[in-house]
């Protein structure tokens, strides 16, 4: 990789500082553990001119556990897999942390980035020299998309682990910028159909929090698919969350799948097949067959295409299993 | 600095240091950050060196301006191919490289000018300021591609097959033995091309001393010193005394860098046209494109059996993707053929290869250089045909073994050869008579063997001179300082060769000071390639060291008047053997012998013995001695997703003789580590002939997560011409990783996957096929036609091949 190009650093000590900062510098993009961003402008994929470093800012930093779980976006990955609240309460919001990247990438990681984190692709995310000799695409320096350039619309796909558990459990995040504090569902925070502009979060807002409610009974699991055990980006995230009643019959199921579209895809009608059914081998695999039908991989990570698909389905049925309740 | 030895690990027959584990001597400074790798040198008004690099695969290099890049402020030298037009190549035989393109771009990521500026921003401005017009030919991408007539030669004019090297041996009556089997076999197996993966990328700094001295340094993290010496002559016109080049610490080479680089002799133009020092690093996509990897190999066996498991003719037929040069494909296309022999007794043998040229990064020597592929292809074959022949995997494989003394029926001669013993350590240890076949589905065990060379037995370039010489140097105050030309890329070539001078004179290699791989100062050593430095480097290491001991014996004999056959060197003494209170601490040895037996400097020197036979192809395969291994791999495959997760590998490696025990143990476990990389990993993808993955992240690599528990056994077999019945470990252990884990696959789940690297998605499509009830097997399908010309025949040696017990 080449160096990082150069930019100018203002660093913020509070969120409302941080807005400001990126409202004045319409330029600007945040930075938090920067394991995304600087090896993006490295690679020159990304090259913003100012970065509001959010590191110092320590109000975004820490896990409240009260009824529900409130984490600061700042908090790092591996603090966030190994705080006892969460491993306890919601253990596949730790599982899902634990499992990204590497041990020091989830040192310097934060959890709002990882929320956050850049659409990838194998021609967006190829060095610099390699893109030179094949033509930019449309997401950096270019303007068709090279997997499929006689579409308009840029096909990057969600690589985020934190977000498919977060919007099966109903966590919402807090959006912070000089016009205030609002709030949006997980569910609410991407964009279904465009790799570049793929957050709902505008440019000058920090995110700051992400808040999950309350369990009440509602289990969830993270199994996440990548050739190595480690650094690996998902080639497939499956988060699945199942309410069921003592007679062990789901009362709800939630299913949302990772990197297989530009933003973590729910699957309800796949889930929906559980629901009034208890978590049985024949109910777990039609689910999990109707989440597999639900998507279309793309040429765009490792692997080819039928296999991944393929995967959806085993690995749905995975999730489920874990899902099912003691002793049945 | 104490020295501590495990009492457990203590050496045998009477050696106080080899066979023994002291830290490596240069564990230390690497440990702590303070080896000085070319990239760490920084020399005054140094200047940074960048190369402009194709963005085509096949293409007419019609115009390269570069007038406005040389206006740049900050920049102080552009070169071109114009600047550097002399041809060279590793090879004498394939010179087919310029430093810069000439006339053709032949891959994507080939050099095309370069520059040399202030600063890494200034030089990459620069490359952005060469105009270069390009006219696009279509590209080769694959063999079957170069087969194709119809496509524009890459190495010639106007169009045809892009055939770059072709060998065609047969030894003995090859129908004559398939005439004699009672069943005969045939596959088809694809090794895909893989890279190094060094942590280093490669650097060079060069430095030019002005007229009238005019000399030129170059520092380089180079596996071969004096062949870039050689190079550079050449290429710069220069006298070879007036270059100088220092191979400083390699941090990871595996072949990857052996031959001569554009970055090198760039580095070395720029510094003579600006005056002033100029260093490249290059980066690590760079890294990939420079390449010299492992070759893609297209291969078919065939093999007679008797019913009894009896080998009676094989023939192999290998295609490899050499990439766009030659480098050392004229070996790598032999190698394809050569060694196969020196594990079985074959009783007569065909072999046929072809070596053609693509649109890619040049192919040429990766651990093992030329061998895992055939050998993955050879022992798959004969676990498949053990099935047929309801014989166990490693009955069959004991049935076939060459014998220790022999000479293979391509004239190889084999010497010392622990398989059989390798064989039964890895089958009791994992045990293999209680799980091959027997384990739970989804769970399985596979076996293979190898061998591999302890030094090619001719250099690169023939000629009849040692290829190792060494000098020692003691000092009035008793420092011991060793000359050698040998580098160290973390193989251990520094320890080895202050274990080798320390056992001899009773010192510890902790005492010994190394000067090493400066074309100034060491003498020869060709290099640190084709496993060949603890062998050769350590033979002439010992024989300075014994001349030294000589010089020292014979002072201390006249002055206390002990016979000197009776003295002995020994924890820092020599002493009379018989009476050991009789002698003097080493320092007053030195005070003795630099009056009596002055001056206190040897030499000593290695050439292997004759070995060649004298037919076309011949040069390829000879050693002076080979290492031997058999491994078993144990792993768990995932019947639905097809991911294989490799539980334990048990792996003997017949060593001769351990130097240090410590560090070969940890040349296997390295070995296996990227022998597992490159069997369900590592792979040059391309798509539409541009590398589809050169960077970490995408060219997967194993991690820790990755590596399994590996039990690791010496078998020491005491090499009568290896230094201290020493052989090599660096290569050797990596062969029959990858087969075995193929064939512990069929052993969990009943699937064929005749082609590396075995991924998920192969499994898993074979795993359909068996159950729609269609060949469970995924791998080639066919061969592309070609004509390999009539053989040359040799008749096999005189005695029966395998079974002929020599006298040394």
């Amino acid at each position: 990789v080449m160096r990082l190009p150069a930019f100018a650093y203002l660093p913020a000590s509070t969120p409302a500082e941080a807005a400001r900062l990126l409202a004045d510098h319409p330029d600007a993009q945040a930075v938090g553990g920067g394991t995304d961003l600087y090896p993006k402008m490295k690679r020159r994929q990304l090259e913003p001119k100012v970065l509001v470093g959010l590191r110092g800012v320590r109000e975004l930093r820490g896990i409240e556990a009260g009824a529900g779980l409130s984490v600061g976006a700042g908090t790092r990955l591996h603090e966030l897999a190994l705080a006892s609240d969460v491993r306890a309460r919601y253990p596949a919001l730790a599982r899902a942390a634990s499992l990204v990247a590497s041990p020091q990438i989830r040192n310097a990681g934060t959890v709002g980035g990882n929320l956050c984190i850049d659409t990838r692709c194998n021609y967006y995310d190829l060095p610099y020299d390699r893109r030179c000799a094949h033509g930019f695409c449309m997401k950096a320096g270019g303007d068709v998309c090279r997997l499929a350039p006689g579409g308009d619309r840029c096909w990057a796909v969600s690589s985020t682990d934190l977000a498919p558990v977060a919007h099966v459990l109903g966590a919402s995040v807090r959006l912070v910028s000089v016009r205030g504090e609002r709030t949006l569902p997980v569910a609410e925070l991407y964009t279904m159909d465009d790799g570049m502009d793929y957050l709902q979060k505008q440019r000058d807002e920090v995110l700051t929090a992400l808040d999950v409610p309350p369990a009440d009974g509602l289990r969830a699991t993270y199994v996440k698919f990548r050739r190595r055990g480690a650094v690996d980006f998902p080639l497939l995230g499956v988060a699945a969350a199942v309410r069921t009643d003592p007679d062990g019959i789901c009362a709800e199921a939630r299913l949302v799948l990772g990197a297989v579209a530009t933003a973590p895809l729910p699957v309800p009608h796949a889930a929906e097949l559980l629901v009034g059914l208890a978590l049985t081998e024949e109910t777990i695999l039609a689910a999990a067959e109707a989440a597999m039908s639900a998507t279309k991989p793309m040429d765009l990570l490792d692997l080819p295409l039928a296999y991944r698909r393929r995967m959806v389905q085993i690995h749905v049925a995975r999730a489920l299993r874990e899902l099912v309740p003691n002793g049945r | 600095m104490a020295v501590t030895i495990d009492p457990t690990q203590a050496p045998a027959r009477g050696t106080a240091v080899v066979g023994g584990s002291d830290p490596k001597i240069d564990a230390h400074a690497k440990a702590t950050g303070q080896t000085v790798y070319a990239d760490d040198i920084h020399l005054p008004r140094m200047l940074v060196g960048r190369l402009l690099r194709a963005p085509h695969r096949h293409a007419k290099l019609l115009r390269v301006d570069v007038s406005r890049a040389a206006a740049l402020p900050g920049v102080h030298g552009v070169l071109t191919g114009q600047d550097l037009p002399i041809r060279y190549g590793i090879m004498p035989v394939a010179q087919d490289e310029h430093a810069l393109a000439v006339g053709t771009v032949r891959y994507h990521g080939e050099p095309v000018a370069a520059v040399a500026a202030i600063d890494e921003e200034t030089a990459d401005e620069a490359l952005r300021l060469i105009d270069v017009e390009y006219e696009e030919l279509r590209a080769v991408s694959s063999i079957a591609d170069a087969m194709n007539p119809e496509l524009p030669l890459i190495d010639g004019e106007g169009v045809g097959r892009q055939v770059n090297r072709r060998g065609t041996l047969e030894f003995g009556d090859v129908a004559d033995g398939f005439g004699r089997a009672d069943r005969s076999y045939e596959d088809l197996f694809f090794f895909e091309g893989n890279t190094h993966l060094p942590m280093e990328e490669h650097a060079a700094v060069a430095q030019w001393e002005p007229e009238p001295r005019g000399r030129l340094t170059l520092w380089s993290s180079t596996q071969v010193p004096h062949y870039l010496h050689r190079t550079l002559a050449k290429v710069l016109e220069l006298a070879p005394g007036r270059i100088r080049v220092v191979a400083t610490p390699v941090g990871g080479g595996f072949g990857g860098k052996s031959d001569p680089f554009s970055h090198e002799i760039c580095a070395a133009r720029l510094a003579m046209v600006t005056g002033r020092p100029v260093k490249f690093t290059l980066t690590r996509e760079e890294v990939f494109y420079a390449h010299r990897g492992r070759h893609p190999v297209l291969m078919r066996v065939r093999t007679g059996f008797k019913e009894d498991g009896t080998l009676t003719a094989m023939a192999f037929r290998t295609m490899l993707d050499g990439g766009a040069f030659g480098s050392y494909g004229p070996a790598s296309v032999y190698y394809t053929g050569a060694l196969q022999t020196v594990t079985y007794d074959v009783p007569t043998y065909k072999f046929e290869g072809v070596r053609v040229l693509t649109n890619k990064p040049p192919c040429g020597p990766k651990r093992g250089h030329g061998t895992p592929q055939p050998r993955f292809a050879l022992e798959c074959h004969l676990d498949k045909v053990a099935t047929d022949l309801g014989i166990d995997p490693i009955d069959l494989r004991l049935r076939n073994l060459i014998e220790p003394f022999s000479r293979s029926v391509n004239h190889l001669r084999v010497t010392t050869c622990g398989l059989r013993e390798c064989v039964e350590l890895v089958e009791a240890a994992s045990g293999w008579r209680h799980k091959h076949g027997a384990l739970p589905h989804g769970r399985g065990v596979g076996f293979a063997v190898g061998a591999y060379l302890c030094g090619a037995g001719l250099p690169i370039y023939f000629n009849d001179m040692p290829q190792s010489e060494v000098q020692i140097k003691v000092d009035r105050g008793g420092g011991v300082t060793v000359y050698s030309m040998a580098i160290d890329l973390g193989q251990g070539s520094d320890n080895m060769l202050a274990s080798c001078v320390a056992e001899v004179l009773g010192l510890r290699p902790a005492n010994i000071a190394l000067i090493t791989a400066d074309t100034d100062l060491t003498p020869i050593d060709l290099g640190s390639y084709s496993s060949r430095v603890t062998f050769m480097a350590g033979n002439a290491a010992v024989q300075a060291a014994e001349r030294m001991r000589d010089k020292l014996f014979a002072a201390v004999s006249a002055d206390l008047g002990v016979p000197s056959e009776q003295l002995v060197a020994r924890d820092g003494r020599i002493f009379d053997g018989d009476d050991p209170g009789v002698g003097m601490e080493w320092s007053a040895a030195v005070g003795v012998a630099s009056v009596l037996e002055p001056p206190l400097v040897t030499a000593g020197s290695y050439k292997p013995p004759k070995l060649a036979g004298s037919y076309k192809g011949a040069g390829v395969g000879p050693s002076p001695s080979y290492s031997y291994t058999a491994a078993i791999v144990e792993l768990d495959c995932d019947s639905e997703t097809g991911v294989v997760d490799v539980d334990h590998v048990w792996i003997a490696h017949d060593i001769g003789k351990p130097i240090n025990r410590v560090s070969a143990e940890g040349q296997v476990v390295g070995s296996v580590y990227m022998a597992l990389g490159e069997a369900l990993f590592e792979e040059q993808v391309f798509r539409r002939g541009y590398l589809k993955n050169p960077s970490m992240l995408e060219y997967r690599s194993p991690t820790f997560l990755e590596m399994p528990e590996v039990e690791t056994f010496l078998v020491e077999t005491d090499d009568p011409e290896g230094p201290f019945g020493a052989k090599e470990a660096g290569q050797g252990p990596l062969l029959p990783v990858i087969p075995a884990v193929a064939n512990a696959i069929y052993d969990a789940v009943g699937v064929r996957i005749d082609e590396v690297p075995i991924s998920p998605d192969k499994v898993v499509k074979a795993l359909e096929q068996q159950a729609q009830g269609k060949e469970p097997r995924v791998g080639p399908k066919a061969m592309p036609d070609f004509d390999f010309g009539e053989p040359v025949r040799v008749d096999p040696p005189d005695q029966s091949p395998g079974r002929e017990v020599m006298a040394l």
